[in-house]
């Protein structure tokens, strides 16, 4: 195999490890903000639940929530059976990384002072004009920073879907590995997650720096 | 009767009573000062009257009507709160201004928000008009409905917009509208919030310790701007902590301790012959501070 044969085979790993990594984000970032509110509520049964859920998710190896999820329904005797491993993975991720995020987003929600909601009230702003105008974009900047280590984790998180067997680029670089005896194709998927995570960090200090004019 | 009037308003949190039943009245275009140290209720005055807390007893009555009755929890529902909110403005210590948004935004923000409601209220009932009209006649209604439409809405921006320069000049920023409140002194940044909250019109505009958290050297340019608002139609209510300005700008003073209103008058009768001995000793105090 040359190295040529070992790019290519790598690259059709990679793109699995997008998709598993661009699927999970689009989805987590949404329910992650929706579990952020539910786990702020003042329904406490709501919130109690939702803690408690993420403290299960955040407790435990995200491998193994692949392998329950993936395996689960088959060990229930349930007759649905997941469409593909690949699906499987992302609703493993979707679910772990939108209980992370939901904590991000609280922090976020925590640290806009009162007098920001007061201002809003005083000025006839209603509640949902007050979340959209005014308290939303200072939540956005203030988790960026967290937002960032968490992204980035997820892009080298995603290889954890090989233990369902998804083909995503460890797995196919394992693979070769173990047809022509040699390690570095290993080692060459790490260049991949290195340009990756280092196209993502430029990405976040723009953003950040897009959004400078915002201090307190 | 007066302008406005508050009768006893009362108000705690949890097993402190911070309002022990406030009565005052004040008349349209004046002054009021509320002075006394802290924790003797007067942000919490402010607050009542803006809304941002809901006073356990008491009434409000503003321009001869009931505004607000502590009594008829059905009528203090989140939007008709929202309401009466819009009746008063208020200027917090610490500005509050909107940080990511420039002076200009920050000014005209509310009226937008408020402007658009408006607008899809009028869209509404042009639609139920072009309902109601014969079939052949549709048409050429749509047309001249969208005519008007678009002229009430650049008129909306137009109005918006206007108000929100001759706020500037009136704080003297005019320079500073597409700057960021980051990017401005605590002063200007002060300024900028009494022009927000001024951009609302509202009947009578409060001040919460405007100046309390401002570097000495940037008061005076704030208390100038306060001074300068002072007209027969602009009704305002100052929570200070600067007795000169409020003996000089203040039509009325009120001297509040514990909760209560300890004393009140014209500003030669409290500064200058103050009668209760709490009044007498707060007065003492601030003095021996100034040096």
């Amino acid at each position: 195999m040359t190295i040529g044969q070992v790019t290519l085979e790598l690259l059709t790993g990679f793109g699995t490890t997008c998709l598993l990594f661009a699927l999970t984000l689009l989805l987590s970032l949404p329910i992650g903000l929706l579990l952020s509110l539910a786990s702020m509520s003042r329904f406490r049964p709501l919130k109690v639940v939702v803690r408690v859920f993420i403290w299960i998710i955040r407790g435990t190896p995200l491998m193994l929530q692949i392998i329950i999820i993936f395996y689960g329904p088959g060990l229930l005797h349930m007759s649905i059976s997941w469409p593909s491993r690949a699906f499987a993975a992302v609703v493993a991720f979707v679910i772990n990384y939108s209980c992370y995020f939901a904590v991000i987003y609280r922090g976020g929600f925590e640290s806009v002072p009162r007098g920001q909601y007061e201002a809003g009230q005083v000025l006839g702003m209603k509640k949902h004009q007050i979340f959209f105008h005014v308290v939303i974009f200072q939540v956005f900047r203030h988790i960026l920073p967290p937002m960032s280590n968490e992204v980035i984790t997820l892009v080298k998180d995603t290889s954890l879907a090989q233990v369902i067997s998804v083909g995503e680029i460890i797995f196919v670089a394992q693979n070769i590995m173990n047809n022509i005896y040699v390690i570095y194709p290993l080692f060459y998927a790490g260049v991949f997650y290195l340009v990756f995570c280092g196209i993502l960090t430029l990405l976040f200090g723009w953003l950040e720096k897009k959004t400078k004019f915002y201090r307190v | 009767m007066a302008f406005l009037e508050v009768k006893d308003y009362r108000k705690s949190f949890g097993e402190n009573e911070v309002l022990k039943g406030i009565s005052f009245s004040l008349e349209k275009g004046e002054v009021l000062a509320i002075i006394g140290s802290s924790g003797g209720g007067k942000t919490t005055l402010l607050r009542c009257l803006n809304f941002l807390e809901i006073p356990e007893t008491g009434e409000l009555w503003l321009g001869g009507t009931k505004l607000f009755d502590a009594s008829e929890k059905k009528q203090n529902t989140d939007a008709q709160i929202r309401e009466k909110r819009l009746h008063f403005g208020l200027v917090f210590q610490q500005f509050n201004l909107f940080p990511q948004y420039t002076v200009f935004k920050n000014i005209t923000l509310a009226q937008t928000l408020l402007a658009k409601a408006d607008f899809r209220q009028k869209k509404a009932d042009f639609a139920k008009v072009l309902r109601a009209a014969p079939k052949e006649e549709r048409k050429k209604l749509r047309e001249e409905q969208k005519k008007v439409l678009s002229e009430i809405r650049a008129g909306q921006k137009r109005a918006i917009e206007e108000k929100a320069l001759s706020l500037l000049e009136r704080v003297g920023l005019s320079e500073k509208r597409n700057a960021y409140p980051y990017e401005l002194s605590g002063g200007q940044q002060q300024r900028v919030a009494i022009a927000r909250a001024l951009a609302l019109s509202p009947d009578i505009l409060c001040f919460d310790e405007p100046t309390s958290a401002l570097d000495p050297e940037l008061t005076g340019e704030v208390l100038k701007v306060i001074k300068g608002l002072k007209s027969a139609d602009s009704t305002m209510i100052v929570v200070t902590h600067e007795m000169e300005f409020a003996r000089s700008v203040a039509d009325h003073v009120i001297f509040m301790a514990d909760g209560v209103i300890e004393e009140e008058g014209t500003p030669e009768e409290v500064f200058g012959a103050p009668s209760s001995e709490k009044t007498k000793a707060f007065l003492q105090k601030t003095e021996n501070t100034d040096f």
